[in-house]
């Protein structure tokens, strides 16, 4: 993207959610990639040597492995012109009142939503590479769960750690798994102990606020067997002047009869490339629920998986793409089925407006072993202009008998007479588009914790506000 | 005052209606009856702003040239237009949906309380069960509760000037009386005029009528008083025409 594309796009950003924090790094590297990077990583956080050795090992998987041959183009991103560590405070903050006040500020507005304020406690927040502020709620301690920054838990849950990291998202994955496995920093440790139900959703904010920071979070997720949970994370980036890289990987661990919802709203500003991996391997009647919503970002390129790995496993995913400003969002998911009587259920809704390009790229594979599974996969576009576009890239690979199928797609535009209908009722065109839109993603939306919700619709109208003519 | 005057109406090309005089009275209640294809929602759809009809002549609303306005406009002067097709709109729960149009039409600093004991007394009168609330707009509706939806967004609106296209069809005769009961409710609270377009005279006996137009091949062919719609009744439409 030309520069002067790129203020412009700034600017529209500023004047939004407006603003761009000082950078205040105790601790941050040079630029670019190299060993001798990776090891003062791994000194900085007083790792074991295996993970030393992980680490450089996924250097040399990352140099090796080649940008994929499919999908949105890579080609800008320039690996040696991104820090790929900032500390931004040496220890992690107790209490809130410690957090720093422009931590604060930004959260103040970017309209960070209600439950944060209200479930403070509970709440993790990512400032640049690290937790920022981690203060485990003491219902948690008596439950047994853990959840705290992957730094910690390696530290003082090295075993289960150990026995998880890396295990269903290799190094060797793809090249940003293996870059993300080299210069991991920050993000969430979770484990549900057998049996346990943790009513309130576990939430962490991330966020980027170092321009050419690239930041490589890495979340563990264990739910043991027959536990419950919910985990939510947002995601919200001030104005950059260049590039930045946003590249996780997400483990999660669902055991027999365990059920795990994992919500997730990134509206990363326009200059970002987001390239997550999250993978989900679902044992013996559990349940995963992938929640998915992208709203910003330059290219997104995303597919939840679920690996049904046994009797009556269940994956779904809900999401939602919204492309704007040349963006483009190249989302999906993706479901295997590897175990007889496994079930799982896509669906995937994308709004294209401005130039922006929403893709829906999805796997479903339905192996031998997975006799009696079903699949139902359903999307749906809606395009606002004729500058947008959306595609559908669908594949299905089914091997085990007696599978049912089902593929629905549906690619539609706002109608005229659906407009004139609320415009007649004293709605601004502005008001009726935001209406229809929010209509049409609100069977995702409804899944959303309730603030999340309301600060959606919020942004929808925001958008709305600024591209109805 | 509502005034139509010399109007033409056509679609894509092809002339609907032709030298349409027509004008209301604060307060009054007109009929419009005609048989199918005579271009009773043709007039309503381009009162209301419809683009997608070219209309040439005059329509004015107190004095407000309404040709010059989009349809939010013409609302916002107190139009209301109930449709006879009406539209679903999945996702959009009908509360919330209520709320905004009560923000449109009314102050806009009001609380939510306020609201929900306005809009409790307003569905009491088309006896609305509440859980309506909770669903998406005319999603999934029947076509009688498509109607009454209609009549709710009027009774939150508080229009000056009521449109309605064949409201009072498919509907049950206890459906009929509440939406009179809601139109008597605001030509006594709001002064509001009515043009009321139909095919039957059930609804008119619950209503006090003050001119009726017969609308016949895009041309309004007569205008009296209540009288006509017996008269029209007795022989239909097409002797009645032929006479």
């Amino acid at each position: 993207m030309k520069r002067t594309n790129l203020k412009k796009l700034n600017d529209a950003y500023a004047d939004k959610f407006g603003f761009s924090m000082p950078e205040k790094s105790v601790l941050s590297f040079d630029f670019g990639l190299s060993q001798k990077i990776i090891s003062d990583i791994s000194t900085s956080k007083n790792e074991p040597p295996w993970m030393r050795e992980f680490r450089q090992k996924s250097l040399q998987v990352f140099r090796k492995m080649k940008l994929p041959s499919w999908g949105p183009s890579l080609a800008e991103i320039d690996f040696e012109q991104i820090r790929y560590f900032i500390k931004d405070t040496d220890v992690e903050k107790k209490t809130w009142a410690e957090v720093p006040k422009e931590i604060k500020d930004t959260f103040d507005r970017l309209g960070v939503p209600q439950a944060e304020r209200e479930f403070l406690a509970g709440v993790k927040a990512q400032y640049n590479s690290e937790v920022a502020y981690s203060s485990l709620q003491a219902e948690l301690d008596e439950q047994g769960v853990i959840f705290c920054s992957m730094e910690e838990a390696l530290q003082k849950h090295s075993d289960l750690f150990k026995e998880y990291f890396g295990k269903l998202v290799p190094a060797a994955d793809n090249k940003f798994a293996a870059l993300n496995s080299a210069a991991w920093s920050g993000g969430s440790f979770v484990y549900i102990p057998p049996n346990t139900h943790v009513k309130r959703p576990l939430q962490s904010y991330f966020r980027i606020n170092a321009a050419r920071m690239g930041q490589f979070e890495r979340t563990l997720i264990i739910a043991d067997e027959g536990s419950s949970a919910n985990y939510v994370e947002g995601c919200t980036a001030p104005v950059y002047s260049e590039y930045s890289l946003h590249a996780a990987v997400v483990e999660v661990f669902v055991k027999k009869n365990a059920r795990f919802r994992y919500t997730t709203i990134q509206n990363w500003s326009g200059n970002i490339y987001n390239l997550v991996t999250k993978r989900a391997k679902v044992f013996k009647d559990g349940v995963m629920e992938w929640i998915d919503g992208n709203l910003g970002a330059k290219t997104t390129m995303k597919y939840p998986s679920c690996y049904l790995a046994e009797e009556g496993a269940y994956g779904e995913m809900l999401s939602i793409a919204y492309a704007k400003n040349n963006q483009i969002q190249d989302t999906g998911a993706k479901m295997l089925h590897l175990a007889k009587n496994t079930s799982s259920k896509i669906i995937a809704k994308s709004v294209s407006l401005g130039g922006g390009q929403s893709n829906y790229r999805g796997l479903v594979y339905i192996s031998k072993a997975a006799v009696d599974s079903k699949s139902k996969v359903e999307c749906d576009a809606l395009i606002l202009d004729k500058d947008s576009a959306t595609c559908t890239y669908p594949d299905m690979k089914v091997s085990g008998e007696n599978a049912t199928m089902e593929h629905e797609a549906s690619v539609s535009e706002i109608e005229e007479e659906k407009l004139f209908y609320l415009m007649s009722r004293g709605l601004t065109k502005t008001e009726a588009m935001t209406l229809l839109v929010a209509g049409f993603i609100e069977p995702i939306v409804k899944e959303l914790p309730l603030e999340y919700a309301v600060e959606l619709n919020r942004l929808i109208e925001l958008e709305m506000e600024g591209s109805v003519g | 005052m509502f005034k139509i005057k010399n109007l033409q109406i056509s679609l894509n090309k092809k002339n609907i209606l032709d030298k349409i005089d027509l004008s209301i009275k604060d307060g009054d209640t007109h009929i419009l009856m005609g048989q199918n294809g005579a271009g009773k929602s043709t007039l309503a759809q381009s009162i209301m702003g419809n683009p997608n009809y070219l209309v040439k002549g005059e329509i004015s609303f107190n004095s407000h040239d309404l040709l010059k306005l989009d349809p939010q406009q013409r609302a916002a002067l107190g139009i209301f237009l109930s449709f006879q097709q009406i539209l679903e709109i999945p996702g959009v729960k009908i509360y919330d949906y209520l709320k905004l149009l009560y923000k449109t039409s009314h102050e806009k600093k009001f609380t939510p309380l306020k609201f929900k004991e306005f809009l409790k007394e307003r569905m009491a009168i088309l006896n609305f069960n509440e859980e309506f609330l909770t669903r998406s707009l005319n999603y999934g509706f029947s076509g009688g509760e498509k109607k009454k939806m209609e009549v709710l967004q009027m009774l939150v609106l508080e229009p000056k000037l009521i449109i309605l296209d064949e409201i009072d069809s498919g509907l049950d005769i206890d459906a009929i009386q509440a939406v009179a009961k809601a139109v008597n409710f605001l030509k006594k609270e709001k002064q509001s005029s009515v043009l009321l377009i139909t095919h039957y005279s059930r609804i008119l006996s619950f209503l006090n009528i003050d001119v009726v137009h017969l609308l016949s091949k895009g041309k309004i062919i007569k205008t009296g008083s209540n009288d006509l719609v017996t008269e029209i009744e007795e022989k239909g439409f097409a002797n009645f025409l032929k006479a």
